[in-house]
């Protein structure tokens, strides 16, 4: 009999660790798990004997995840990597694929969805020591797909950009269904499609996932190819106004579906004008975000307080929220009764949306 | 002796990395500082800075027909919530640490 793989789960918080190597003990391939509660004891154990995981947090003191990743891929590429975080900024799911990680995966999302997390990781255990590149850093999805769907491959594609996240469902080399921004099947596709940048995972398959596209894949990416060009080139008025028109119906949908009351959102100045929807005081709203985001931003570099994350604020009426997303700034108005918690999160989700 | 009393003057007179501010403090509609928690080594002008440009946001919403009753500046690390009071305000400055990370 073959023996267990061994996993070694690097994390400075102790109760964390302990939790973990309860965990991923009952993991169906009974795995051997390590701990260490520091980056320099993880890599002396790395050195000393052959592990098939690491699984490590990316806040530590000295030396952080990323540094660990860093040395990790250049002394020990078979070496299969997991990063388990608390961190939801979506430029650390970024730098750390860059890296080359094999999944990266949130603290809550673990406990939320256990099932899928313990899949994955028994997949990473049971995969092939020699074989399989990693870090695809210069395809689009397009492309990403077309390859899936050349290998005649059965996969769940997670694909995240900002605080969206959108899966698509491929079924031997078919999609089989689609799922983003509360829509699915074929219009959640072309809307996947529409996204220009983002990471993607690759999940292990459902078999059972009912079929909502029933296309040709082919047709699908043809299809969505032809009315991005249109809506990049529009080839005539008509063409424009209708659709600039399907996309104002489009950004209003969003705005109900989030429950937001209204949404400025206003370009650097000199770069265009300020569009809104939902109130007809644009100019005066954006009058104030540009004067806020540029105040903040005087003051966060005056008193070295860090970026600019967002500014919050509340009237008997209303709630606020300022977001910079990219180059331009939103402001997003919500009802009073609008759970604080979610703000930030519902408004980046919207912002995110906004130019898609 | 002379030269290692320059050398290290050298070294003390170096920028040294600024603190955060913590505390609160109060301000009245003029942006003067009225009281303050703050640790009384923090520079004063930047409290005042930290006074006016608070004012200026809510005189700035209140132009705008959107009357802010409080606000909070979220930066990476440091939380600044100020309630408006009575043209003044009331100004909370929470630094932020892995333990209590930028939130809502």
């Amino acid at each position: 009999m073959d023996a267990p793989h061994k996993i070694l789960v690097l994390d400075d918080d102790a109760d964390w660790l302990e939790l973990c190597r309860e965990i991923f003990a009952h993991l169906p391939s009974s795995p051997e798990v390590r701990t260490a509660a520091s980056s320099s004891r993880a890599l002396a154990m790395l050195e000393a004997e052959p592990f098939r995981l690491l699984i490590c947090d990316l806040k530590m003191p000295r030396m952080d995840g990323l540094q660990v990743l860093s040395v990790v891929r250049r002394r020990f590429p078979q070496l299969r990597t997991v990063v388990l975080s608390g961190l939801e900024d979506e430029e650390f799911r970024s730098r750390a694929y860059a890296l080359g990680v094999d999944l990266f995966w949130l603290k809550t999302d673990m406990q939320r969805n256990s099932k899928m997390f313990v899949d994955c990781l028994e997949s990473l255990l049971g995969r092939d020591e020699d074989g399989g590149f990693r870090g695809i850093q210069s395809k689009s999805l397009m492309d990403i797909i077309q390859m899936e769907c050349l290998s005649r491959n059965s996969t769940v594609l997670r694909i995240t950009r900002g605080p969206l996240v959108a899966k698509l469902w491929l079924q031997d080399g078919e999609v089989i269904d689609a799922e983003a921004e509360g829509a699915c099947g074929e219009v959640a596709f072309r809307r996947i499609l529409a996204w220009k940048s983002g990471t993607f995972e690759n999940l292990p398959p459902e078999p059972g996932r009912p079929r909502t596209i029933n296309r040709p894949i082919n047709a699908l990416l043809l299809e969505s190819a032809q009315t991005m060009d249109e809506n990049a080139n529009p080839s005539s008025e008509t063409q424009f106004i209708s659709a600039s028109h399907r996309k104002t119906m489009w950004k209003l949908s969003l705005l109900t579906r989030e429950g937001a009351e209204f949404v400025v959102a206003v370009p650097p100045e000199g770069l265009g004008e300020a569009e809104a929807l939902g109130t007809q005081a644009t100019e005066q709203l954006a009058a104030w975000i540009r004067h806020a985001a540029k105040t903040a931003k005087k003051l966060g570099e005056k008193i070295e307080a860090g970026r600019l994350s967002h500014i919050a604020g509340h009237n008997v009426e209303k709630q606020f929220l300022v977001l910079p997303h990219g180059e331009k700034s939103f402001l997003v108005g919500w009802p009073p009764n609008t759970t604080a918690n979610l703000l930030l999160e519902k408004s980046k989700k919207l912002t995110a949306s906004w130019d898609s | 002796m002379g030269f290692l009393k320059k050398l290290l003057q050298g070294f003390r007179s170096r920028a040294a990395v600024q603190q955060l501010p913590a505390g609160s403090m109060t301000v009245d509609r003029d942006g003067l500082v009225i009281v303050t928690t703050v640790s009384s080594t923090y520079p004063k002008d930047l409290l005042n800075e930290i006074g006016d440009d608070v004012l200026s946001l809510f005189r700035e919403a209140r132009a705008a027909q959107m009357p802010l009753a409080e606000v909070s500046l979220h930066f990476g690390s440091l939380r600044i919530t100020a309630r408006e009071l009575r043209g003044g305000a009331l100004i909370f400055l929470s630094p932020q640490t892995a333990h209590s990370p930028t939130t809502n």
